[in-house]
């Protein structure tokens, strides 16, 4: 079944390759074409390969995926998933395609690029060639998403700017069975700002395949923000990858928020190039009916006196599965580096399940490395604190849940975003109703410390 | 870190304490493994029909089978046909009674081994199996033990002896079909131990077996089999030292252990393999299965080791935690230096309700070596009320060798508990010269805290292991201070 | 003070990283003597007690050190502490793993043996430091915890002249000793460091400010600046010091001190 899968993906690339973007460069068409040789080569992932252990994608198999025709995105209703109360430049993609009507690029500081991926691949694409090629970790589906990208967000930062507000990219999908492969590329100069929030929304019943894979190159002393929010439909399929880069003294922080899809696995990484970089991954995934959630990170300290955080946590209900993979990896001569990891899990049904596997990799003596890894239910003491103070055990645990869930989206800086997942997390989680009653500042306060 | 050259010099190339060669004519097999030296192999033993059976069934089933690659364990390939898998010293008789009847030749190479029987016997009251290059020389405490109606000795006796006993519960927690090396183990296992402990039985001596890898080629496979009935207990001890060779030699234990109801077995292995000379060569493959089933509720198994040297060490002691309420211990310390690679851990499968388990596990690397830990804890579907707590710290000395952890947590019940934690650490040239400062030699200072880091472990030893194992680890960090 | 004296340094010069920190120092120490060595920050006091001390990061590149006589510098730390020389760290350092009471027992058996004495038992070492910490005004509790892990600034300066009457050294340099206390904690170290005065033993203080010194009055006060000594005294010295502050000595500096900042 796999292999005739693969089979499709080629026939689908025939098909659209003359009208994908850029079709006309030659060191474009050329890096497609070898892209779609090597996922041919390789096939897709199955249980033999370590990294795809515990998640399957025979679901891809089972679906005609295809590149979506062009539809009337300006039918397309994403008022519900605006960011209210704060300035953004928006720039909403429907069925993978950029869609001006629907969105909105503020003014810019001077030199700074933001703009459709198509529009810079057809306009302007030799800067984006030594871009493009990187692939450090070569996973198959970026190597698909080599082959079909056709649109994302590209964002060129040059020496010393900054982008006050965030950078709001949506991607909705229509079209029943969409295969979408989008690319976002930030180069951010050095000593430059900017926050990026790719954000995958399912309007009701739609069932798309999402392979995107976003490139964040930050440069010295830049500080790059990155919200990556998937909240698709039930059916959706989304497999993604952020891979960052980071040169001396950068800053990177990149929040996964995981609430929607059928199967949903990102590979989130970074590297530390130069001494001195700092990265904060943190995460949130809750996973219901039968979905299945699968985060693999990986920190490479290749250069010395880099420091990351890494905070993730899991709710797991129904009959579904949470999967977390966290590699640090220290290499020699990668001295005075600080890592912690911390993977903290709550399994709240009978037929719920986690795997989880925290790795370090350690060839540098002079660091600091810690590593934790829990799977629980919600505490007792604080269960006990709670009904002591009269509130119900249904409202107790719903409260409770909420709160280890919170601690996560509290670390999320952009204010209209919290608020928007804020409300999300009380509509997904158990008893959210309790939860929208009694969330007064003051009971959160008590149940905050799980 | 400098020490005046001389004294630098002098710790590098202190030789390997128990490097030589026993000039015991062996009666060995040529090399090579096929079903006919299955046979040859069983019929020497004078095995009944049933050994022989279940080996030929573990031999084709190996044939089936293909080595297994780790990613973190780099070894050149092992020619299977070119060792020799059976080798017995010649001593003319069907096999000695007692200790006087004993090859005195073999009797002095315990001697030099430091494991002397007869002051064994005398001060220590430890009853020792010693196994010798394939075959049991030598039982003290026999009587003693069969007072109390505990069986103690060596497999092939037991087969003999005790038949119904080992078909009941041979590869009743290791199949042959479970890893390539069971596999091979249970074709041409040579011989081990064997232990029964009665119910309500508690044994009052530390069991104790040594071992040695001997004759040039020959791959050591010891079968060991445990059965703690119920409400027994029994603390087992395994120590092992190898000469030096300067081929690599195989070894594919498996041990099984059984816990009834209310049963305790603690296992415990204090561990010096030839580790390899400074640049990686000639050292010992290790690869062993050892697995626990707790099989009634309530039992209770631990497994307790201190590992230095070995070329490469592949073994995860696990436990099926299979009884309700019942417990499962993994504390272990493993020492790499020089170029020596460690791959090693458990598995803790937690199957029936309540049950508890606990890891500890220090990794001390030094020089080039390499440590890995790799674990598995699997709550299943089943294991309500599961608790586990792991903690993995390491301890690197020195800039080039390397520590990694990989622990597998796999939660298929909403009402377990699991923590997993893990930490590196240094000893830092602050700690060196403070201790030095207050008159310790650096070698003291080094020995001390990595002592203090082993702590936990050490105190999970029965109390003669546990020195031996501080002196062993004194020995094994030689030469990686500075 | 009769006969030859104690710790004679002469000319001494030392790198750290290529970087000359003491630039020709000289200094005598008699048995019976207190010592205070002060100066600002960067002038090399911590650098002059670490390498008395043995310390490995600091390159001797000039002069010479004798102990009683004998090259200093020839011997490795440990046996310069077992000769009798400790150093009372200014930062002392945190040893997970091995607890306090553990480390006292290794080191002061290890100055016995050396002495040809006999060792200390579990026992009569119990009961030996604790009748110390008595002295320190310290918990027992402080015994059986890891060496200095979690310890306040004052219990670990406290733990620092506990060893030192355990050791009993024939020359004590104290390393910034009074840094981070609070008058109480000052005061009970001081007393544990009075009680050690002897006519067998000297001390050297490195101190940057005078207020250790109102409690244990030094016999000679010594600035040091640049890597050099530009003024010995007495007592009275401390006081001008702390008046005056340290600007006025550094415009008298020697003749030959490089201006170049050491900092």
């Amino acid at each position: 079944m796999t292999t005739e899968s693969v089979e499709r993906f080629v026939a689908d690339f025939s098909r659209n390759a003359a009208s994908l973007p850029g079709a006309d460069v030659p060191w474009l068409a050329r890096l497609r074409r070898a892209a779609l040789d090597r996922f041919v080569a390789r096939g897709l992932p199955g249980a033999r390969d370590e990294d795809w252990k515990y998640t399957s994608v025979a679901a891809i198999a089972k679906r005609p995926f295809a590149v979506p025709v062009h539809s009337d995105s300006a039918a397309v209703d994403v008022d519900g998933f605006a960011l209210a109360g704060m300035a953004s430049h928006r720039l909403v993609f429907v069925d993978g395609r950029y869609a001006p009507s629907l969105s909105h690029i503020g003014r810019l500081p001077a030199g700074v690029t933001l703009e459709s991926l198509a529009h810079t691949l057809q306009a302007a694409p030799d800067a984006l060639e030594p871009l493009l090629g990187e692939d450090r970790y070569q996973t198959v589906f970026a190597a698909l998403n080599a082959a079909f990208m056709a649109d994302g967000v590209y964002l060129h930062l040059p020496r010393g700017t900054a982008v006050a507000e965030p950078i709001h990219a949506l991607f909705v999908c229509t079209a029943p069975n969409a295969a979408i492969h989008p690319r976002n590329v930030v180069v951010a100069g050095e000593g430059t700002q900017a926050t990026l929030i790719e954000h995958y929304a399912g309007l009701d019943g739609a069932a798309a395949l999402t392979n995107a894979i976003t490139q964040l190159f930050v440069g010295a002393d830049a500080s790059i923000g990155h919200y990556k929010l998937q909240q698709e439909s039930a059916r959706t399929l989304h497999i993604g990858g952020v891979h960052a880069a980071q040169s001396r003294s950068s800053r990177l922080e990149s929040h996964s928020i995981a609430l929607g899809a059928a199967l949903a696995r990102n590979d989130i990484t970074t590297s530390f190039d130069a001494e001195g970089c700092e990265a904060e991954l943190n995460g949130l995934f809750l996973a219901s009916g039968r979905q299945h959630v699968d985060h693999h990170t990986r920190i490479d300290h290749a250069k010395p006196r880099g420091t990351s955080r890494e905070y993730y946590k899991g709710i797991v209900d129904g009959a579904a599965r949470g999967v977390f993979n966290g590699k640090v990896v220290v290499h020699p001569g990668a001295q005075k580096t600080n890592a912690q990891l911390s993977s903290r899990n709550l399994l709240l049904s009978k037929s719920a399940e986690i795997d989880t596997k925290p790795e370090l990799s350690i060839d540098a003596d002079d660091v600091k490395c810690t590593h934790g890894a829990t799977v629980g239910q919600l505490d007792d003491n604080a269960m006990f604190y709670l009904r002591s103070r009269g509130v119900d055990e249904a409202m107790a645990r719903a409260l409770l849940t909420y709160a280890f869930a919170h601690d996560v989206i509290e670390r999320v800086r952009v204010a209209p975003l919290r608020s928007m997942l804020e409300r999300v997390l009380v509509e997904r989680l158990p008893h959210g109703g309790h939860i929208r009653e009694l969330s007064a500042e003051e009971s959160l306060g008590a149940a905050r410390h799980v | 870190m400098s020490l005046p050259a001389p004294k630098l010099d002098d710790l590098i190339s202190r030789e390997y304490r128990h490097g030589f060669v026993t000039d015991v004519e062996a009666d060995a097999l040529p090399r090579g493994l096929s079903e006919d030296v299955v046979r040859l192999i069983s019929a020497k033993k004078n095995e009944p029909a049933f050994m022989l059976e279940w080996r030929l069934a573990a031999f084709r089933h190996w044939r089936t089978m293909t080595e297994p690659d780790w990613a973190t364990v780099r070894h050149p390939k092992i020619d299977y046909q070119d060792i020799i898998y059976y080798s017995a010293p010649k001593s003319g008789k069907t096999g000695p009674k007692s200790l006087d009847e004993v090859d005195p030749e073999l009797l002095r190479v315990y001697e030099k081994l430091g494991v002397p029987l007869k002051e064994r016997e005398l001060l220590a009251g430890v009853a020792v199996d010693a196994v010798f290059d394939s075959v049991s020389v030598g039982t003290t405490f026999k009587a003693k033990l069969g007072e109390l109606g505990i069986i103690f000795c060596s497999f092939s006796e037991a087969v003999q002896e005790h038949p119904e006993l080992v078909r009941r519960y041979l590869g009743s927690v290791v199949p042959y079909t479970d890893n390539y090396f069971a596999a091979l183990n249970s074709a041409v296992f040579s011989d081990g131990s064997f232990c029964y402990i009665p119910r309500g039985v508690r044994c009052p001596m530390e069991l104790s077996t040594y071992f040695r890898i001997n004759a040039k080629d020959t791959g050591q496979f010891e079968r060991t089999l445990i059965i703690a009935d119920e409400g027994a207990y029994v603390s087992y001890l395994e120590g092992c030292t190898a000469p030096m060779r300067d081929e690599n030699q195989l070894h594919a234990a498996v041990v099984e252990l059984v816990a009834l109801e209310r049963a305790h077995i603690k296992y415990s292995t204090v561990q010096n393999w030839y580790p390899g000379d400074k640049e990686g060569r000639g050292g010992i493959y290790n690869f062993v299965t050892k697995r626990g089933d707790c099989r009634g509720d309530d039992s209770h198994i631990s497994w307790t080791q201190v590992e230095t040297g070995s070329a490469i060490t592949w073994k995860y002691p696990s436990c099926i935690l299979r009884g309700d309420n019942s417990v499962g211990e993994f504390h272990s310390v493993a020492l790499t230096n020089h170029f020596q690679q460690a791959d090693t851990g458990t598995k803790m499968i937690h199957i029936g309700r309540n049950t508890k388990s606990t890891i500890v596990s220090k990794g001390i690397s030094a020089g080039r070596g390499q440590n890995a830990y790799r674990g598995l804890v699997k709550i299943l579907k089943s294991a309500d009320g599961a608790r586990n707590y792991s903690q993995c710290d390491s301890l690197l000395l020195g800039d080039r060798c390397g520590a990694h952890t990989f622990p597998y947590i796999e939660v298929k019940n909403a009402t377990a508990k699991v923590e997993h934690e893990a930490s590196t650490s240094r000893i830092g040239e602050d700690q060196l010269f403070y201790c030095r400062q207050r008159g310790l030699s650096a070698e003291d200072a080094v020995s001390m805290i990595v002592n203090g880091f082993c702590k936990e472990v050490f105190k999970e030893l029965p109390m003669e292991f546990a020195v031996e194992a501080q002196k062993l680890l004194g020995v094994s960090l030689e030469g990686s201070v500075g | 003070m009769t006969g030859a004296p104690m710790l004679e340094i002469r000319n001494l010069d030392v790198r750290v990283d290529d970087k000359p920190i003491l630039r020709g120092l000289d200094l005598t120490v008699n048995a019976g003597e207190v010592h205070a060595i002060m100066g600002p920050n960067g002038s090399g006091k911590s650098t002059l007690a670490q390498v008395l001390a043995g310390r490995e990061t600091f390159t001797v590149t000039g002069g010479d050190v004798r102990y009683d006589g004998r090259d200093l510098l020839a011997s490795p730390p440990e046996e310069r502490a077992r000769d009798g020389v400790f150093l009372a760290f200014q930062y002392p350092v945190e040893i997970p793993g091995v607890s306090n009471v553990y480390l006292l027992k290794a080191a002061v058996n290890a100055v016995r043996r050396h002495r040809g004495e006999a060792e200390l038992d579990a026992m009569d070492f119990l009961a030996l430091v604790r009748s110390k910490m008595k002295l320190m005004d310290m918990s027992d509790e402080l015994l059986y915890r890891a060496v200095n892990e979690g310890f306040s600034g004052g219990e670990k300066k406290r733990n620092e002249i506990l060893q030192m009457a355990l050791l009993e050294p024939r020359l004590a340099i104290l390393d910034e000793t009074d840094s981070g206390l609070d008058i109480d904690a000052l005061q009970v170290v001081a007393n544990g460091i009075n009680a050690l005065r002897s006519p067998e033993r000297a001390m050297i203080l490195v101190t940057h400010y005078q207020r250790l010194l109102g409690y244990v009055v030094p016999d000679f006060v010594h600035v040091l600046s640049q890597g050099r000594i530009v003024k010995s005294g007495g007592k009275e010295l401390a006081h001008e010091l702390e008046r005056r502050g340290y600007g006025w000595l550094e415009s008298q500096a020697a003749p030959g001190a490089a201006s170049d900042a050491t900092r």
